[in-house]
């Protein structure tokens, strides 16, 4: 988990707000017989934190100011549900700064996931082929994976 | 490592491989030809003897061939390999062999090999027939004159003064003409004649050569019903196959290849115990097949579903463009074509070095993986935006998935599903796929309307036997019994009519719903439509699919609507897709009739059926009717509760979405015929267009067949008529009303149907004289006095006052009964 960035929250309550017709109509629904309304981002856990899904990438890419593409060899283990190695990173925005949460893209510009960056932009250049760049956090891949825990 | 490639030890080459093979296999034919060289030289002139000469001498060339376009193609003779002689004794049982001798001249009779490749470029360059390079074209002197084949010697001499592709023409239509027939008949018969001649003509030999063969053999021999007993310890399948094409064959052509003693009944029987052992399948399921399908087309259909169906991928237009998927796809090793004219966003994939459900494209959610009989359905019911849809059966979430891109993420989706487990791939795809504006929900489909009612489109992918998706889980082929399809067609039903309760018939842009199925089995479709036809106030429109057969209207002993012409089913040997049916309603009419027919009743008596289309002619003018008749109707209901007098315990949840006086169903099956037939009357008198009518809740009793139709044509007309009379006028009209009811009562009970036609032309006969009056000469009474037909209809009261008051508030939510 880790904490939404306040552009996040924005974006995310912003979206929210649009499913109020929806939301509507789903109030007929009998509660255990409602299984899912609109996209789901994410979970409260008990402890009141909130974990984002992986269904929340659409919405999060967008809007995503750090990103990090991989390269095509490299995706396939990202979506697996690995980290990133330096010797899969294709490119980083500049200036990230460590433990930012990233945006993790393809080299076709497709969102495969995020993370968060384990390494700042200055380090990556200089840090060994096998570390980690960046930690996996949520995949697309989890789609195919974890199709009975997605929400 | 690796060959060392030295340029000055450059390989002679000879003649390329093709030219080998071509120029071998004219030399095989040379082998059955008869020695026709040496006819040949004999009728080659001077001429043609100098010309073979000088070919000898392996000069080639190429411009001979454009000197014959004209020249029929048909002497396919050989250009080289095989002397020209020999190319035209076969030909035509030696008829043509004159015209092909005079060609001769040209072509020089010993085989040149050198010549044929030129010869056969040639033809192609010219663009003459594949045929024409076997002739002339291995000429080498340039300048000779082309005399297109003609002999020198030929007989007709006073021809001279044609120009030699005249001359060339007519000697051709002769031998034609001697010959008997056009070429390529004649080369099918003769079998290593025809060898000579082109490559294209060969085929006709082959075909005319397996032709032969089976006329040859010897006439199948039904064996003994013993011997089937036998055969289910080891049945070897090879023999099996061999005697199911012997059937096939012998029934195509019974008259005349029958055994002598042998019923048809007895080659029908060992055909079913031998598909079912040859192919795997359960006995009942196969004698299903064989009623459905003529025997050719079973075999092929048998055949299809052994084989899996072409893997297609629908794009999601919400996140990319097919061309840019399409490309992706290709870039990871994807072999794929669009599926064709009828789908803009489908393709069909070939063959795919990755796994095609893992790619990062699928996992963005860029394409879903869909069967392309599943896209005609959503296809068919045509979504649009802002619109409000039910999607009863949903898992996995391809139809869903679709609808939300055709509607752009706008308007709301419902999508519901009885099976927990499967939900879940539901939520995934959704999420996957970027829908947003879906509510997923886990009812038993049957209990629609109750939760929500109202929706602008309703898509019904009913469970089914699974019939037509055999390729996918070859299990269907014995599990299915009597028991599992008539259970499924129950099911259907129930959840047809729920779906059709489930619409909002005066939705201003829609007002549809698909019912579609993955079976073939007529109980499960063309049934199960009629079923809800005679029904509801719903009635077929065309899907708007332009491909697909048609469903049928009859099939055995059932009779069904006219109208399933509309419907569509698809086959996998046919359309190489899924088996697959599929319906699409329109409700013309929120109000629900009161059961008219004993549920066992599938068959839509035919006498009536040709009503029904004038009846439906008459309602299409009329267009969805708004809110507000409604309001006049449920006005009239009360007034019509007032007469009616109906026990019947009614479903409440229906009136719900149709925000009608629940009161409306009270009506009981012996009430309706008197009071109906009075409001009917004073319907007609005030010709009042109201599309609502008042809502009759079908009731559970279903034993009074016959007053059913007239309670409800008698309601409608009731609602129509409260748009304009008070209340208070209702009891003094119904004398008068009693009379138009007779005629719908009397035959109501002969058709299912009909009711529904009866009910529609109500509505529109209050609006328009001439309506009325064919909606009365429909019925077959002319307006007018009482009769005393009327009789056993007005037997029943009203339905007490009560009622009529709870219902003329107006409330949504219906009174319990």
């Amino acid at each position: 988990m880790r904490p939404l960035t306040e552009e996040e929250t924005r974006v995310m309550f912003e979206k929210i707000a649009k499913y109020e017709k929806i939301l509507k109509l789903a109030a007929n629904i009998a509660g255990d017989k409602l299984v899912s309304l609109g996209t789901c981002f994410g979970k409260f856990t008990k402890t009141h934190k909130f974990r984002l899904h992986i269904t929340a990438l659409d919405y999060l890419a967008p809007y995503a100011k750090y990103k990090v593409w991989i390269k095509p060899g490299a995706e396939q283990s990202f979506l697996y549900g690995n980290h990133v190695l330096k010797s899969g990173l294709g490119r980083i925005t500049e200036n990230t700064s460590q433990y930012q949460g990233v945006v993790v893209y393809s080299m076709a510009d497709i969102p495969l996931g995020f993370g968060v960056a384990a390494k700042s932009t200055q380090d990556c250049r200089k840090v060994d082929p096998m570390a980690i760049v960046v930690f996996h956090q949520a995949d697309i891949g989890e789609y195919v994976r974890h199709e009975e825990t997605l929400t | 490592m690796g060959r060392k490639l030295d340029p000055t030890k450059k390989e002679k080459r000879g003649p390329g491989r093709k030219a080998r093979k071509q120029k071998g296999a004219e030399t095989e034919l040379a082998r059955f030809l008869p020695a026709a060289g040496d006819e040949n030289a004999k009728r080659l002139s001077s001429r043609a003897r100098k010309r073979a000469a000088k070919r000898r001498l392996g000069s080639a060339e190429t411009s001979e061939m454009n000197k014959r376009p004209g020249v029929k193609p048909l002497p396919g003779k050989l250009p080289k390999g095989i002397s020209v002689g020999a190319l035209q004794t076969p030909g035509k049982k030696g008829a043509q062999s004159l015209p092909n001798t005079a060609r001769g001249k040209k072509r020089p009779a010993p085989a040149h090999s050198s010549d044929e490749e030129e010869e056969e470029e040639d033809s192609e360059e010219d663009g003459v027939v594949n045929q024409g390079n076997l002739w002339g074209s291995e000429d080498s002197d340039a300048d000779m004159i082309d005399d297109y084949g003609i002999d020198s010697n030929s007989e007709d001499e006073d021809e001279e003064e044609l120009l030699p592709i005249e001359r060339a023409a007519r000697r051709q239509k002769a031998q034609e003409a001697v010959a008997g027939g056009p070429w390529s008949e004649e080369e099918t018969e003769e079998e290593e004649e025809v060898s000579p001649e082109s490559g294209p003509q060969k085929e006709y030999e082959t075909d005319g050569g397996l032709q032969i063969n089976l006329d040859e053999e010897e006439p199948f021999v039904l064996p003994p019903a013993g011997e089937m007993e036998q055969g289910a310890q080891a049945p070897d399948l090879q023999r099996i196959h061999k005697r199911i094409q012997d059937i096939v064959g012998v029934l195509r052509d019974f008259g005349t290849q029958r055994e002598e003693g042998r019923s048809r009944a007895e080659y029908l029987h060992r055909l079913q115990r031998d598909l079912a052992t040859y192919y795997s399948y359960g006995d009942f399921l196969l004698g299903k097949l064989m009623d459905l399908f003529p025997l050719s087309e079973l075999v092929e259909f048998l055949e299809a579903n052994e084989v899996p169906r072409p893997i297609t991928l629908r794009t999601n237009t919400l996140k990319t463009r097919r061309r840019d998927l399409a490309q992706a796809l290709i870039n990871r090793g994807v072999n794929l074509d669009p599926l064709g004219k009828w789908s803009k966003t489908g393709l069909v994939v070939y063959d795919s070095s990755v796994p095609i459900g893992a790619t990062p494209e699928y996992l963005a959610g860029h394409y879903m993986l869909q069967g392309a009989s599943s896209m005609l359905p959503v296809m068919a019911l045509a979504p649009q935006e802002h619109e409000r849809i039910l999607d009863m059966c949903c898992a996995p979430g391809g139809k869903t998935s679709y609808i939300a891109q055709l509607m752009k993420n706008t308007g709301v989706i419902l999508a519901n599903d009885a099976n927990a487990e499967r939900l879940k791939s539901v939520v995934g795809n959704l999420h996957r796929l970027g829908v947003t504006n879906t509510i997923i929900s886990h009812y038993d489909g049957r209990q629609f309307p109750k939760v929500v009612g109202g929706f602008d489109r309703v898509l019904l992918d009913a469970p089914c036997s699974g019939t037509g998706v055999i390729s996918k889980d070859p299990a269907v082929k014995t599990n299915k019994d009597e028991k599992d399809i008539l259970r499924c067609a129950h099911l259907q039903k129930e959840l047809l009519l729920s779906a059709i309760d489930s619409v909002n018939a005066t939705s201003k842009t829609g007002g549809y719903l698909v019912y579609c199925t993955c079976s073939i089995m007529v109980e499960e479709n063309e049934w199960v439509v009629d079923y809800a036809l005679k029904k509801r106030n719903v009635r077929l429109v065309p899907t708007g699919l332009d491909f697909g057969q048609e469903g049928f209207t009859r099939f055995r002993e059932r009779r069904f609507h006219p109208t399933l012409r509309s419907t569509r089913r698809f086959y996998p040997h046919t359309h190489n897709m899924d088996g697959f049916f599929i319906a699409k309603f329109k409700k013309f009419s929120n109000s629900i009739p009161q059961s008219q027919t004993a549920p066992g009743n599938s068959a839509a008596s035919t006498p009536t059926n040709p009503d029904v289309p004038d009846l439906k002619g008459q309602v299409t003018p009329q267009p969805e009717s708004s809110s507000k008749p409604a309001k006049k109707a449920r006005g009239a209901v009360k007034a019509e509760w007032h007469l009616q007098k109906r026990q019947r315990p009614r479903k409440t949840s229906f009136q719900k979405q149709n925000g009608i006086p629940k009161g409306a169903d009270s009506e009981l099956p012996t009430g309706p015929s008197v009071p109906k037939v009075q409001a009917s009357s004073k319907l007609q008198g005030n010709r009042q267009p109201a599309e609502q009518a008042v809502v009759i809740r079908k009731p559970k009793v279903t034993g009074k067949l016959k007053q059913q139709s007239p309670k409800l044509q008698s309601s409608k007309k009731v609602a129509f008529r409260r748009q304009n009379a008070p209340l208070k006028g209702m009891d003094t009209e119904m004398p008068s009303g009693l009379s138009l009811s007779k005629p719908l009562a009397t035959w109501k009970p002969e058709n299912c149907v009909q009711p529904q036609g009866a009910e529609k032309v109500k509505q529109q006969v209050p609006q328009k004289p001439s309506k009325k009056a064919a909606f009365q000469k429909q019925n077959g009474t002319s307006e007018g006095p009482q009769t005393p037909t009327m009789s056993p209809l007005s037997a029943s009261r009203p339905p007490p006052a009560k009622r009529r008051k709870s219902q003329s508030r107006g409330s949504s939510r219906p009174p319990l009964s």
